[in-house]
């Protein structure tokens, strides 16, 4: 059978304007909730105009109408479908304590490996440094040009250079430092698609630096500067890249999907939501870290006593880990105690 | 896994819609407008900050360093997140990024697709980025494949021309109401459909191809239901198979 489609489009067109129309309000206001007389409408003109879809597939075979009713099939399928774990209100600070750490908690195999790449990476940097020092100018980027000369003349210019730097100045730097670090921790993420080949790399070379820099300075005598340079920013930095490295491996393991029976849709939309999180954790973590390099590591003794930019860093770590390690436990213990199976996603 | 240029989805009501995807020239245009655009602000700001640079050294380059970072990574989610998955760019050339699954996007989807751009964009201009995209089933980037995204392009809609259905000319074919039965019984939906796109871009086709065209259509309808000669004195192809389709689409219409 073949419909009297002039006759078809004559009866319709007036149910397909209204709906045209209601998505247009939608579409363009955001915001805009539908009473429940409206919604209803809304239904049922969806209902009807996806029933004349139908017929004019089946029945008339037209490809401008068709194309016409699929486009606002399509607009308002996505408009009444969509309700998938949909966040009622944000709340940033309990996104922060509970989260943001129990997020991290859940991933913490890809958070060791990580971590463990890092330090596998530094150890080679310091063997390699340790045994042959002009290693260290084949190793280290341009930007660390300023280490690559001996440590102790380093040190003994910044203790004698008292003059701080003007405000403006450290500013700039801290922009400077917070942009590199997030697009490095970014980087680290988003490799995780070259099945974490790309995300290996950067935590090694980046272990590698770290490792140069460290038996450098350690080699030279100047630990306590070393300490007392690196640990107040370092101590917040270094996790959050790390942590980069964590969501890139995370990738990673979802892309090759080892041991796991979900299609590769399955186990991309499982993990979505936790790398959003890390990887905002990781700009707070980096924007803080950025602050405290630029107005608080600078400063050297006899300005800043070692001992007072070490205990400040040791802080930061020790708040850090019992921050990731234990905010958030409660709630999750009580989740897992009143949750039930949930039939998996398709 | 063969490559399509539409993304099929079917609705739990059992109705199937497609979308169009958008290629990988067309995504390289809408981003090379947004590139633009976000150039155009980071130079504005920048010429602005400029003067703050004489009040405040280094707190204007703080500042312009961190706009540029912020724009260039949050331009597309912003837009993508509060504008149903539409950049300007996007909007200019019709293109909307959507779930696989034809639903809006959520907004870990949104901050994961702009993200990877990072890995999308080496070595240079979008060449891993446009390699997936030609590469996968789906034309997708590898933001979109992390995100389970796509890009689908927004037809233009037209009106349908229905005025092609021969309305208040002589149908020679009614006279004979039960050879009308029996073709409306035989003729499939796609060959009628065929015979009406023919109808509807006749004027675009070339003359010759035209009477060729329709000498063709006009003896498949032939072959399949055979009108007396009266019925088909003095009318040329082309009016045969506007009668035809005349009769196919207008079933329930009284003489």
């Amino acid at each position: 059978m073949i419909i009297d489609l002039k006759k078809f489009v004559a009866n319709e067109r007036p149910y397909w304007t209204e709906l045209e129309s209601t998505l247009n309000q939608i579409e363009t206001n955001d915001r805009r909730t539908l009473a429940l007389d409206e919604l209803r409408r809304f239904h049922y003109l969806y209902d009807r105009t996806a029933a004349g879809l139908a017929k004019v597939s089946s029945l008339a075979a037209e490809p401008e109408t068709r194309r016409y009713l699929e486009s606002l099939v399509a607009r308002a399928y996505g408009e009444i479908h969509e309700t998938r774990d949909r966040q009622h209100r944000f709340s940033p600070l309990h996104w922060f304590l509970q989260t943001l750490p129990q997020t991290f908690r859940r991933h913490v195999r890809a958070f060791w490996l990580s971590l463990a790449i890092t330090m596998i990476g530094a150890l080679f940097g310091g063997f390699a440094v340790a045994l042959d020092p002009e290693a260290k100018s084949a190793v280290m980027p341009e930007m660390f040009a300023s280490h690559l000369g001996d440590p102790s003349e380093r040190v003994a210019r910044e203790e004698r250079d008292k003059d701080s730097p003007s405000a403006g100045h450290m500013s700039s730097f801290s922009a400077q430092l917070m942009v590199n670090n997030i697009g490095v921790s970014i980087k680290a993420m988003a490799f995780g698609m070259t099945w974490g080949i790309g995300t290996i790399i950067l935590l090694f070379y980046n272990g590698v630096i770290l490792g140069v820099v460290c038996v450098d300075y350690v080699a030279a005598g100047q630990t306590a500067f070393l300490l007392g340079w690196l640990l107040p920013h370092g101590s917040i930095e270094l996790p959050a890249i790390i942590m980069g490295g964590q969501a890139g491996l995370m990738l990673a393991s979802a892309l090759i999907g080892w041991g796991q029976r979900s299609t590769l849709r399955v186990r991309f939309r499982a993990i979505a939501p936790d790398l959003t999180t890390l990887i905002a954790g990781i700009a707070l973590m980096l924007v803080w870290a950025g602050l405290v390099e630029a107005f608080f590591s600078q400063y050297h003794e006899p300005t800043l006593p070692y001992v007072v930019k070490i205990a400040f860093g040791l802080t930061e770590l020790v708040l850090l880990c019992l921050f990731l390690a234990r905010c958030g436990k409660k709630a999750e213990r009580v989740s897992s105690k009143t949750s039930t199976p949930q039939p998996a996603d398709t | 896994m063969s490559k399509t240029s539409t993304l099929l989805i079917r609705t739990p009501e059992g109705i199937v819609f497609s979308q169009l995807l958008a290629g990988p020239m067309s995504r390289f245009l809408a981003w090379l407008i947004d590139f633009c655009i976000v150039m155009c602000v980071v130079i504005a700001v920048g010429t602005l900050l400029t003067v703050l640079d004489l009040v405040a050294q280094g707190f204007a380059q703080a500042i312009g360093m961190l706009l540029q970072f912020a724009l260039m990574i949050g331009y597309g989610i912003y837009f993508e997140w509060f504008k149903r998955g539409q950049t300007i760019g996007k909007r200019v050339l019709r293109l909307r990024v959507v779930d696989v699954q034809g639903l809006r996007m959520k907004p870990s989807q949104v901050v994961i697709r702009n993200l990877l751009r990072f890995v999308d964009m080496l070595p240079v201009f979008y060449l891993v980025g446009g390699i997936a995209c030609v590469v996968s089933r789906r034309s997708q980037r590898l933001g979109d494949l992390a995100a389970n995204t796509v890009v689908v392009r927004i037809p233009r809609i037209t009106e349908p021309d229905l005025d092609q259905l021969a309305s208040g000319k002589f149908n020679s074919l009614r006279s004979h109401p039960h050879l009308e039965a029996r073709l409306r019984q035989r003729v499939t939906v796609q060959e009628a459909a065929l015979a009406l796109q023919a109808l509807v871009r006749r004027d675009a086709l070339d003359p010759q191809a035209r009477v060729a065209l329709f000498d063709d259509i006009a003896k498949h309808f032939q072959a399949k239901v055979q009108f007396p000669a009266e019925a088909m004195e003095g009318i040329t192809d082309e009016q045969y198979v506007r009668n035809v389709v005349d009769t196919l689409y207008r079933s329930g219409r009284s003489k």
